[in-house]
């Protein structure tokens, strides 16, 4: 018999009492705030809020940060909304962008509770540039913040294919001796562009 | 005794703990991360209905895994993956070295999996002539010494930085004697990187594969799943088949969970969300069986299946945090471990459930509300019918058992003890088969015992 009908058999041959599954409709945590939650998670975790007031430009609000200012490749996947100068689209394979300094993308909406962004694979022909850039920068409107992952989840829609991401925080490890290292494998530092946020508190 | 190849838990705690200073390291690295723990999941107003909503999605799921499954596999395909059935761990690492074979794959970058190290992968692949690399940094470490992870989440808890450094200066060249964990975690970020430039294919583990969508969740801080299997073109999933779960939906339940549980973190660096190969590539999962349907007909065990593997009754384990995870001579150590190795094997590991003060710590935080201690106090009846209980243990039980069934005894034995043991020369009463005496002091003996105390109290 081939490995699929047996496990399949093994698993028919004992049932199990049913459960139905739960009703996730919630309530679950909301926040007063859902901006100011989602910037104080976001340092937590290691990562930076930089606020884009409406009609500020993104680009001079991310020069505050030494690691942009200091780039030399810069790769965008928002050419419209900051310049880059490496175009993904120019390499043919992605081994190709091994030696970028800085990513920046769009993030479609952030998560309060744990600071988490959702990217996509829609505008990065290689999905590796998230992993591979040195430092990363994530543009989201303020006013796309979800309180909690529930929420997050009622937004996304998987199409048949497809890759797409949580990003909360820079790479890590704790792997020795429980000490942090920010930059394990992937980006040294992550910046979420807060674009439209009304309210200017700095660099978090 | 008779069982060469048993396993024996309390001898390999013992070399353990014999090194003090170290137990005591150890115990504190974890119970730091249990701290941790602790606040993530006290800050979540909603914690004890996740936990429930996460156990009866579990029991749902096991309950029509085989509909599941079935359901996953078709959803995957439409993706465009290509999905194998492992029935055994020899079936899972043929399956993924042909897999490696027609696209002549050399060069392997692993991401963490514990399902590879039950299938013993690493060295089956090694041994037909590929070259595996593990890229989650703890599991680097072990890699390069030889050795195995010591905890599921947290693979080289049980090494020093010093240790490190002295490991790092042999293979990749880094300073001797330097042990700065930011200095030693760049050095492997720069020696990994090229690993996941040459390679030829990425193999990562499944956190959670979803069932209506076909798609796969793989969770970690470093970034290392990734970069393994979005710079290759070959990207090979391998998950056990109690790692399905029906909805996306399910996955807020889940995430929510998995992290803070595992290091109080509200949820990993990088969450990915699979569906189909990276274009132009190609996906290969493999769902492997390797007894967890034989677990799943237990009636007192199925509930360990819905372990998420987030390590958290390590951490809160006073056992395996004085012992160890080495000590426990399985794949997965701690109270989890305790359940789930026995029940492939109880002859080798029938000293495990024993690892266990029966404290309930591992119960209470276990995110899938899984009874551990329930659990391991039943596979102590387990092993006790199989006949695999120590011969000690035995002895001790039949003893006790005639003198508890008998009052007069129980009187005369217990006034014996407390007269002579006082008198008795101290070796005699710390004999060898003293096992309780070992490192403890026996209580001082009361003068009257407390049918005695009583009575005297209340008149008879």
């Amino acid at each position: 018999m081939d490995p699929k009908q047996t496990i399949l058999a093994r698993l028919r041959d004992h049932p199990l009492e049913d459960v139905p599954l739960p009703d996730l409709d919630g309530p679950w945590t909301t926040y007063e705030d859902p901006l100011g939650q989602f910037r104080t998670t976001l340092q937590a975790v290691g990562g930076l809020a930089v606020d884009v007031a409406d009609g500020e430009s993104p680009d001079a609000a991310l020069r505050q940060v030494a690691a942009y200012r200091d780039a030399r490749k810069i790769c965008s996947l928002v050419p419209d909304i900051i310049r880059g100068n490496v175009s993904m689209d120019g390499a043919s394979s992605p081994h190709e962008l091994e030696d970028i300094d800085f990513c920046i993308a769009a993030g479609q909406f952030a998560v309060a509770e744990n600071a988490a962004v959702w990217v996509t694979d829609q505008n990065a022909r290689h999905r590796v540039i998230y992993f591979l850039a040195q430092h990363l920068a994530l543009i989201v409107s303020a006013r796309d913040i979800v309180h909690n992952l529930h929420d997050a989840y009622r937004k996304i829609a998987f199409a048949q294919r497809g890759y797409g991401l949580f990003i909360s925080g820079p790479s890590k490890t704790a792997d020795i001796e429980q000490s942090l290292v920010i930059g394990a494998h992937g980006p040294r530092s992550l910046t979420v562009l807060l674009v439209g946020s009304s309210m200017r508190s700095g660099a978090g | 005794m008779s069982r060469a190849a048993a396993h024996d838990h309390a001898s390999q705690a013992a070399a353990f703990v014999s090194d003090s200073r170290r137990a005591h390291w150890h115990d504190q690295a974890l119970w730091f991360v249990r701290a941790k723990r602790d606040k993530a999941a006290h800050g979540v107003a909603e914690w004890e209905r996740l936990r429930e909503d996460a156990a009866a999605i579990k029991r749902h799921t096991l309950a029509r895994l085989a509909e599941y499954l079935e359901q996953f596999e078709q959803a995957a395909k439409g993706c465009g993956a290509h999905v194998h059935w492992a029935a055994t761990a020899e079936d899972h690492n043929r399956i993924v070295l042909d897999i490696l074979r027609e696209h002549q794959a050399r060069r392997v970058v692993k991401s963490k999996s514990m399902l590879t190290e039950e299938c013993e992968l690493n060295a089956y692949l090694t041994g037909n002539g590929i070259d595996v690399v593990d890229t989650d940094l703890g599991e680097r470490i072990v890699q390069l010494r030889g050795e195995s992870p010591s905890h599921i989440v947290l693979p080289a808890i049980h090494i020093t930085k010093e240790e490190v450094g002295d490991t790092f200066h042999r293979y990749l060249g880094t300073d001797a004697g330097a042990s700065d964990p930011t200095y030693l975690a760049e050095a492997a970020r720069g020696h990994l990187r090229q690993k996941f430039l040459r390679a030829d294919a990425g193999i990562t583990g499944v956190n959670f594969a979803i069932a209506e969508t076909g798609g796969l969740v793989v969770c970690t801080n470093e970034g290392n799943a990734d970069l393994g299997v979005s710079l290759p073109s070959l990207h090979i999933a391998c998950m056990g088949i109690e790692k399905l779960i029906p909805r996306v939906e399910d996955l807020g339940v889940f995430l929510r969970l998995l992290a803070r549980s595992a290091t109080g973190q509200p949820i990993t660096a990088y969450t990915s969300h699979f569906h189909g190969p990276n274009p132009g590539g190609d996906l290969h999962i493999v769902l492997v069986d390797n007894g967890r349907s034989g677990i799943r007909s237990r009636p007192k065990f199925f509930d360990a299946l819905r372990c998420i593997r987030c390590g958290a009754c390590m951490n809160t384990c006073p056992v395996y945090r004085r012992s160890g995870g080495d000590s426990y001579g399985a794949t997965i150590p701690g109270p989890i471990g305790s359940v789930l190795h026995p029940l492939r094997d109880i002859a080798t590991h029938a000293s495990l459930p024993y690892a266990c003060s029966l404290c309930g710590s591992c119960s209470d935080v276990c995110p899938v509300r899984i009874p551990l201690h329930a659990q391991l106090l039943a596979m102590r009846g387990e092993v006790a019918e199989s006949g695999e209980l120590a011969w000690s243990k035995r002895m001790l039980m039949k003893f006790t058992s005639v003198v508890l069934r008998h009052t007069w005894l129980y009187r005369v034995a217990g006034g014996a003890v407390r007269w002579m043991v006082p008198r008795l020369p101290r070796r005699v009463v710390y004999n060898r088969w003293n096992i309780w005496g070992r490192n403890r002091e026996l209580p001082d003996m009361p003068r009257r015992s407390f049918r005695a105390l009583y009575r005297r109290r209340h008149g008879s």
